[in-house]
């Protein structure tokens, strides 16, 4: 029987496992979930291991349950955290604005699967890159992380929790079935070496009128129930002290804009990226386990003599404009490679094609990843 | 060789996904090499199209999928069709022999093993037919070290079951 | 010179300053039952969680009651106090909200945690339409009654809610109307110190949007019609289908001992840190 939160070690691991000890590594003690391909590895991993330490997995009668118990949980002060895949998400969509609404710390897994609708369960497509940003509705802004490996779904894990709960949002860990059903080495770190961060709370005490506790553009301190805060948490329109606005437009305009600044405000310290492309002209730019075949490609083409650098996202949302910009102005070409037909390429052709020629590659069937013989027939035929 | 493609084909129950899992394990944590292993499985669990894709390397493999097989290894008939197509010219092609009969010669070596019957008559479980393909191709491909592969199969299969692995895996090392 | 206060006046969010109920609305009976329990059994709003849904029932512990609330999403709030409830098992959680939110869009979750029996306390106002959005039918709406949706009468079967979430496995059910406060109040104090899914139901008077269409008329003459309606479950089992339709049974329906979720978590967290059961 293991009861250590942290199983440091060297391992051969599927991602889905990965993913699940990354949770409980960066404190999570809450997770529910409904049974779905091709996420059920993390569950099962979840259920098995969480109340060793503690925690638990709690099977709810849907999705919809799945992450409202979540939202529940997190404003009961733990770190919280759900999985699923696209069917899943869809249902969970009204609560996760829910969450982003009422400002709630939690962790979202989609291994994503071959989609639209019931759509082909064991097979790994970028299918819900947009979803995650702009499933739910009305303006908001969401954190998304892309991993590459089952050791990105470990330490992704941890990061989304990281960004979770210092930005008291929810947080998307958006891989897929190829990815999550990926074993590979995963090394978990010593306890120490692992960094988790806490949700801010208010001061003990602090008289309940006076809690600021919403709507602050740099995180206000969450109170959280049963300390005596009295929290009224509602996810009508409301204001930094909770209470409910159905009227004033003023107020809603505040509302809606206080949410996504909080996010908008600290894209740079939450963006991610990988850069290779110094001294490039043509740039390969993908996320997830595209990237390791683009990286294969470019490597490949430099040693051809075409000058191909790539731009990894790790975090797709926020958008990361800036970095997309920067990148074009050094690029002749830019490629896009997504295995999807072309989710997030519109976002980087809007940033990019002022600078650069910008197009896309899909791969050759959708689940699965371009072949790097592809890439480079695309590279030479762009750089002729 | 610095990166070896080795994809399994079969059906669900075969273990085509543990024997992909033996050989990542034994690369990764007793072999000193790097691997990546995924898979592909139809949604029934058992019967289904099975297939299993395994990279090892001595760099951290970049491209993670299995593209044109250095290595097929096919473990039912309804597989051979399906993949030795992909076997990279002067691949090798290991069959389990019992259970795939229409193998044509090609621009591949085949290493032919019949698995199931020697699993049947002498281990009395065809379930470990998939060790013994594993101890032929370790033997004929040095791929991985022995010893290697014996660790991955005791820390992968359940301790009841050890034994039994480990005599169809050795059996599989006198093939050739 | 003293200011003469409410005794439940300390119960109430210091920044409400009036309620959002119509004049005659029931809601306002039940608010008091609910703090009445609370003062009775000697507990502080502190003590508790509350989590409400979408409707005008939900309005009562969001934003009145000075303490801990979560007002959620429409139907999914005991889904919520779920979570809430695993993440503080020592505080009391209650879920407040009405018929359409609980037994309509959120009847799955109603069911389910019936089921699995985990503790908290689950009010559920029947009003017997949805009176925030203008008088639409719901699943317990009378057949045959006329609403904005249903302009030529209701042509849908309802559902007793009450049997429903006995059969579902509640260990503690009871069922009122307004005409009974006291009876709720005490069934109230009974369902808040219950170790199980503990669930009432109110019947509760709606005079604009149920009263005034359907000619049942004032509030007055609602709570006076659920008198008339009324029996017990005693008088209830002489008779026939029939002869009950139309009737309300009220009283303590269910109040078992059965094993409860929480505890059931707390042994099994414990065998898995290898310990005993």
């Amino acid at each position: 029987m293991n009861e250590k939160r942290v199983l440091t070690g060297r391992y051969f691991m599927m991602g889905n496992v990965a993913c699940a000890e990354g949770a409980i590594a960066a404190g999570c003690e809450f997770t529910a979930g409904y049974p779905i391909t091709p996420a059920t590895e993390i569950a099962n991993r979840l259920a098995e291991r969480l109340p060793q330490v503690g925690g638990g997995f709690f099977q709810m009668e849907d999705e919809i349950s799945a992450i409202a118990a979540v939202i529940g949980a997190s404003w009961a002060g733990r770190k919280a955290m759900t999985v699923t895949s696209g069917p899943g998400i869809s249902l969970m969509l009204e609560n996760i604005g829910f969450a982003v609404g009422v400002e709630t710390p939690c962790v979202i897994v989609n291994v994503q699967r071959g989609a639209p609708t019931t759509g082909m369960p064991t097979v790994g497509v970028q299918g819900d890159m947009v979803q995650a940003r702009r499933g739910s509705h009305g303006d908001y802004e969401i954190i998304a992380l892309c991993p590459s490996s089952p050791q990105e779904m470990f330490d992704h894990t941890v990061i989304a929790f990281n960004y979770a709960e210092t930005y008291r949002t929810p947080v998307f860990i958006l891989s897929d079935a190829f990815v999550g059903h990926m074993r590979e080495e995963v090394i978990i770190p010593e306890p120490e070496k692992i960094r988790t961060v806490y949700r801010k709370i208010p001061e003990s005490g602090t008289d309940p009128q006076k809690i600021r506790g919403f709507l602050d553009e740099d995180v206000a301190p969450m109170p959280i129930f049963g300390k005596g805060f009295k929290a009224h948490v509602t996810s009508s329109c409301h204001d930094e002290y909770g209470k409910r606005n159905l009227i004033d437009i003023s107020a809603l305009d505040k509302f809606i804009r206080k949410l996504s600044n909080k996010i908008l405000k600290h894209k740079e310290e939450i963006t991610i990226v990988e850069r290779d492309y110094e001294g490039a002209e043509i740039v390969l730019v993908s996320y997830g386990a595209v990237a390791r075949a683009a990286a294969t490609a470019a490597s490949q083409a430099r040693k051809e003599g075409i000058p191909v650098g790539t731009l990894r996202l790790i975090t797709v949302w926020p958008f990361p404009g800036e970095e997309i910009e920067k990148m074009a102005r050094k690029a002749k070409q830019v490629i896009v490679l997504e295995n999807n037909l072309g989710q997030i390429y519109p976002y980087i052709k809007a940033e990019a094609a002022h600078f650069a020629e910008v197009s896309f590659l899909p791969p050759r069937l959708v689940g699965e990843i371009q072949d790097p013989e592809d890439i480079l027939r695309k590279i030479r035929e762009v750089s002729k | 060789m610095s990166r070896v493609e080795i994809l399994i084909g079969g059906v669900g129950g075969q273990g085509v996904v543990l024997s992909g899992i033996l050989l990542g394990t034994g690369a990764t944590l007793f072999g000193g090499k790097k691997a990546v292993q995924t898979q592909s499985y139809s949604s029934e669990l058992r019967g289904g199209s099975a297939r299993a894709e395994v990279i090892i390397s001595e760099e951290p493999v970049s491209d993670p999928q299995v593209r044109r097989p250095d290595i097929l290894i096919l473990l039912a008939e309804d597989a051979l069709p399906k993949y030795i197509g992909r076997v990279r010219p002067r691949g090798l092609v290991v069959i389990d022999s019992d259970l795939v009969k229409g193998i044509q010669p090609g621009e591949y070596e085949i290493l032919s093993v019949p698995a199931t019957s020697i699993a049947d008559k002498e281990m009395g479980n065809t379930v470990v037919a998939n060790l013994i393909i594993l101890g032929a191709l370790i033997k004929r491909t040095g791929l991985l070290p022995v010893e290697a592969m014996e660790k991955a199969i005791e820390m992968s299969v359940p301790k009841k079951a050890i034994a039994l692995n480990l005599n169809a895996f050795r059996r599989g090392l006198q093939l050739s | 010179m003293s200011e003469l206060v409410h005794p439940f006046h300390r119960f109430i969010r210091p920044s409400v300053t009036h309620t959002t109920f119509c004049p005659g609305c029931g809601d306002g009976i039940v608010a008091q039952s609910i703090l009445r329990a609370i003062d009775g059994l000697g507990m502080d709003l502190d003590d508790f969680v509350f989590v409400s849904g979408i409707g005008c029932a939900a309005w009562i512990p969001s934003p009145f009651f000075n303490a801990d609330v979560l007002h959620t999403t429409h139907g999914r709030p005991i889904a919520f106090a779920f979570g809430i409830k695993m993440g503080l098992p020592e505080k009391k959680v209650m879920v407040v909200s009405g018929d359409g939110d609980l037994v309509a869009i959120g009847g799955n979750h109603l069911i389910q945690n019936a089921r699995r029996n985990v503790e908290m306390v689950v009010i559920c106002i029947n009003n017997g339409i949805y009176g925030m959005t203008g008088g639409q039918a719901a699943p317990t709406t009378p057949m045959g009654i006329r609403t904005t949706t249903t302009p030529y009468g209701t042509v849908e079967n309802t559902f007793n809610i009450s049997r429903l979430v006995i059969a579902a496995g509640a260990s503690f059910v009871a069922c009122w109307t307004t005409f009974h406060p006291r009876q709720l109040t005490s069934s109230i104090e009974k369902a808040i110190q219950k170790k199980g899914f503990a669930f009432i139901e109110v019947f509760s008077q709606c005079p604009i949007q149920f009263g005034r269409k359907t000619g049942v008329g004032s509030a007055v003459q609602m709570m006076e019609d659920y008198k008339k309606r009324s029996i017990s479950p005693k008088e209830a089992a002489k008779l026939s289908e029939e002869e009950l339709r139309g009737k309300i049974v009220v009283g303590e329906l269910v109040d078992i001992e059965k094993p409860e979720m929480l505890e059931e978590v707390k042994r099994m967290k414990n065998k898995a840190k290898g310990g005993s059961e």
